[in-house]
C-alpha cells in the first residue's frame, strides 16, 4: 500500500513538471507585458531598467526556472514566515501580478476563502442530496421515484450551470425577489441578521452547483447500490432475519459507498472548474473570477500560477481517489 | 446514425440495433428532438428570411416582445431573434460536430496505436494522463486569448474564431476516447482472428484497418455522441465568459451572454438560447444512452 502510494507520488512529479512547462510557455507566448499600462511618455531606457529589475529581459527558459523556484521555494517560505513570524524569505523576489503589483499568492490567499465557502458548501449539499436519492432509487428500482430521479439526473447532467444559474436568478431574484442576484463579498457575519443575510446570498450559487453535482453522484450511488443488492451476502443477511433497514443501510450501503467515495473525491477538482462560471455569474470574489479577471487583463503571472494550482489540485485528488479506493476496498491490492 | 456501424451482417444486425434503440424511449425522444433542431437551423433560415431594415428603423423596433412579425421578438439593436437563434444554432451545432470529429479521430488514433504497439503504450498513456490532469477551462481560455487575434489576421475573425475554438476543444477532449479504444484494442488483439490474420502475414496496418477498427466503432460512436454534448457545452462556456465567438457571428452561448445584461427586464432573451443548448445536450445524451444499449450485444439479445 505504502509503496503503491509512493510510486504514484513519484509518478505525479514528472506529470506536474510537464504540465508546468506547457502552462508556462503557452501563457508566456501571450502578447502581455508588465509594462503595458505604464504611460508611453516613460523613456525607453527607463523601461529597459524596469524590465531588467523585474528579470524580464532574461530568456524564457531562465524565467521558467525562476518561476518554478518562486512557486516551490520562495512562496512556501513566505507562507512559513507569515505563520511563524520568521524572516527566511526576506529579500527574495515573489511572483508579482501585473495587475495589482502585489504578490500573486497574497491575492490568491484573499480569494480562496470565498471560493471554499461557496464551493465547499455546494459540494457538501450536492452529496447530501445525492446519497439518499441514490439509495432510495436503487431500493425501489423502476418505481416512479426512480424513474423521476433518472429523468431529473439526465436533465441535471445536460443543463449547463451557466443556464441553470441564470434561470434560478430569473425565478428567485427577479420574479420572486427572495434572494439577492449578486453575492456581497464584503459582508461580515457578526450577528444573527448578518448570518441570515449570508445564508440568503449563498443559497443561489450553492443550489446551482449543488444540483449539478447531485445529478451525477446520485446516479453513481444508485448503480453501486444496485450492484450490491443482488449479492449473496444481502440474501444471507435477510435470511438471518435482519430488518430491511439494517440490511440496506448497514450492509449494502457500506459496500456501495466504496466507489462513490472515490467518485466524490475525483469530482472535487472539476468543481473548481465549474466554480469559474458560477463565481462569474453571481459575482463571488473567488479564485475562479480572479482567473477570468487575470485573463482579460493579460496578467500572465497570475494566469500561470492559478492554472498550475488547478493542475496540482487535479493530480492530487486523482491520487487521493486511487489511494482511498484501495484503502476502503480490501479486495484491491496494488502491490 | 445506425448505418455507420460496419457489422458483418448489415441487414439483420442493423435492424436489431434499430429495434433495441427504438425501445429506449429517451433515445427516441432525443433523436426526434435533435433531428428537429438540426432541420430548424439548416432549413429554417431558408424559410424564415426577416425583412431588411435600415439601421434607424431597426433601432425603433428594438427590444420588442414576440409578435407575428418577430416570432421571438427583437434584441437591443432591433435584430430579429428567431433569425439570430437559427444562425447561432448552425454555428453551435457545427462546433459540436466538428470538434467531436477531431477529438474522436485523434483519440481513436492514439488509442489504437497505444493498444496495438506495446512499446508506445506507456508513453502515450502517460501523455493521456497528463492531458487529463490539465485544467481545461483555464487552458482553453488562455488559448483563445492568445491566438484569437493572430488567426483572425489570417482567415478573418469569423472563420478564425471557429477554427480556433473547434481545434482547441478537439485537442483537449480526445482522452476519454483514447482510453476506451486502447482498452478494447488490448482485448481484441489477443483474439483468434487477429492471431490468424497475423499468422498469414498481414501487416499491422492491415490488421488495424480491417480487423480492429471495425470492432471499436461501436464504443467510439457512444463516446462520440457524448463528445458532441461536451463540445457544445464547452463552446458555450467560452462564449459565456466572453472569450468565444464575436457578437456578429453568434452561437447560442454568445446569445445567452449577450442576453445576460438585459436579464432583469427581458429574461426571455436568455431563456431561448439556454433552452436550445440544454435541449440539444439532453437529446444527445439520451441518444448516447440508447446507442450504448443498442450497440451492446449482451443487452440487445435480451
Amino acid at each position: 500500500m505504502l509503496t503503491y502510494t509512493l510510486r504514484r507520488l513519484l509518478l505525479a512529479i514528472p506529470t506536474l513538471f510537464l504540465i508546468s512547462l506547457v502552462l508556462f510557455f503557452l501563457v508566456d507566448f501571450a502578447p502581455g507585458s508588465p509594462l503595458s499600462d505604464i504611460p508611453l511618455t516613460v523613456p525607453p531606457e527607463v523601461r529597459q531598467k524596469i524590465l531588467e529589475a523585474m528579470g524580464y529581459n532574461e530568456p524564457p527558459q531562465v524565467r521558467y526556472l525562476l518561476w518554478l523556484k518562486q512557486f516551490f521555494w520562495v512562496e512556501p517560505l513566505n507562507g512559513f514566515d507569515a505563520l511563524f513570524g520568521s524572516h527566511y524569505a526576506e529579500g527574495m523576489q515573489r511572483i508579482i501580478s501585473y495587475q495589482t503589483r502585489g504578490p500573486v499568492f497574497q491575492l490568491i490567499g484573499e480569494r480562496i476563502p470565498q471560493t471554499l465557502k461557496v464551493i465547499g458548501t455546494a459540494y457538501l449539499v450536492g452529496v447530501l442530496i445525492a446519497v439518499p436519492i441514490g439509495i432510495y432509487s436503487a431500493y425501489r428500482q423502476y418505481s416512479w421515484f426512480d424513474q423521476l430521479g433518472t429523468m431529473l439526473a439526465m436533465i441535471g447532467f445536460s443543463v449547463p450551470t451557466f443556464f441553470s444559474g441564470t434561470l434560478l436568478i430569473i425565478v428567485f431574484s427577479v420574479y420572486l425577489g427572495w434572494f439577492p442576484t449578486k453575492y456581497d463579498t464584503t459582508l461580515q457575519v457578526t450577528d444573527w441578521a448578518s448570518f441570515l443575510k449570508q445564508v440568503r446570498q449563498m443559497t443561489l450559487p450553492v443550489m446551482t452547483l449543488g444540483l449539478a453535482n447531485a445529478a451525477a453522484i446520485s446516479r453513481y450511488m444508485r448503480s453501486s447500490m444496485l450492484e450490491n443488492m443482488g449479492q449473496d451476502y444481502v440474501r444471507t443477511a435477510r435470511a438471518k432475519g435482519m430488518s430491511e433497514r439494517t440490511v440496506v443501510l448497514k450492509h449494502v450501503l457500506r459496500n456501495s459507498m466504496i466507489p462513490v467515495v472515490t467518485v466524490i473525491a475525483l469530482g472535487i477538482p472539476s468543481i473548481f472548474g465549474g466554480a469559474i462560471i458560477t463565481e462569474n455569474l453571481f459575482g463571488v470574489n473567488g479564485i475562479g473570477s480572479a482567473l477570468i479577471g487575470a485573463i482579460h487583463g493579460n496578467d500572465l503571472p497570475m494566469v500561470q500560477t492559478l492554472a498550475f494550482i488547478f493542475a496540482i489540485l487535479i493530480v492530487l485528488f486523482n491520487l487521493i481517489a486511487d489511494v482511498l479506493y484501495s484503502l476502503l476496498d480490501p479486495r484491491i491490492r496494488y502491490d | 446514425m445506425t448505418d455507420a456501424t460496419a457489422a458483418p451482417r448489415p441487414e439483420s444486425t442493423l435492424r436489431a440495433i434499430w429495434v433495441q434503440f427504438r425501445s429506449h424511449k429517451g433515445a427516441l425522444f432525443g433523436l426526434i428532438v435533435l433531428t428537429v433542431l438540426v432541420l430548424a437551423v439548416v432549413i429554417g433560415p431558408l424559410l424564415w428570411q426577416p425583412e431588411k431594415l435600415s439601421v434607424a428603423k431597426a433601432i425603433m423596433l428594438k427590444n420588442k416582445g414576440p409578435s407575428l412579425r418577430f416570432p421571438l421578438g427583437t434584441d437591443q439593436l432591433g435584430r430579429d431573434m428567431l433569425a439570430r437563434m437559427m444562425q447561432a444554432g448552425k454555428v453551435s451545432l457545427a462546433v459540436g460536430f466538428v470538434a467531436m470529429f477531431i477529438a474522436m479521430t485523434f483519440g481513436t488514433f492514439i488509442g489504437v496505436v497505444a493498444g496495438y504497439f506495446r512499446w508506445l503504450d506507456w508513453v502515450l498513456m502517460r501523455l493521456t494522463d497528463m492531458f487529463l490532469a490539465l485544467p481545461l477551462i483555464p487552458l482553453l481560455l488562455v488559448m483563445v486569448m492568445l491566438f484569437r487575434d493572430r488567426i483572425a489576421g489570417f482567415i478573418g475573425p469569423e472563420l478564425g474564431a471557429f477554427t480556433l475554438i473547434v481545434l482547441a476543444i478537439g485537442v483537449t477532449s480526445w482522452m476519454q476516447a483514447a482510453r476506451i479504444v486502447r482498452g478494447e484494442v488490448l482485448a481484441l488483439k489477443e483474439r483468434e482472428y487477429v492471431l490468424a490474420a497475423r499468422s498469414i502475414g498481414a501487416t499491422p496496418r492491415r490488421i488495424i484497418l480491417r480487423h480492429i477498427l471495425p470492432n471499436v466503432v461501436s464504443s467510439v460512436m457512444v463516446a462520440a455522441t457524448l463528445g458532441i454534448a461536451e463540445a457544445i457545452i464547452t463552446e458555450s462556456v467560452l462564449s459565456f465568459l466572453g472569450l468565444g465567438f464575436p457578437p456578429d457571428f453568434p452561437t447560442w452561448g454568445r446569445l445567452l451572454y449577450d442576453g445576460l445584461s438585459y436579464m432583469e427586464i427581458y429574461p426571455i432573451r436568455v431563456i431561448w438560447p439556454g433552452l436550445a443548448i440544454s435541449l440539444t445536450v439532453l437529446s444527445v445524451n439520451y441518444i448516447g444512452d440508447g446507442l450504448r444499449d443498442a450497440l451492446d450485444p449482451r443487452i440487445r439479445g435480451r
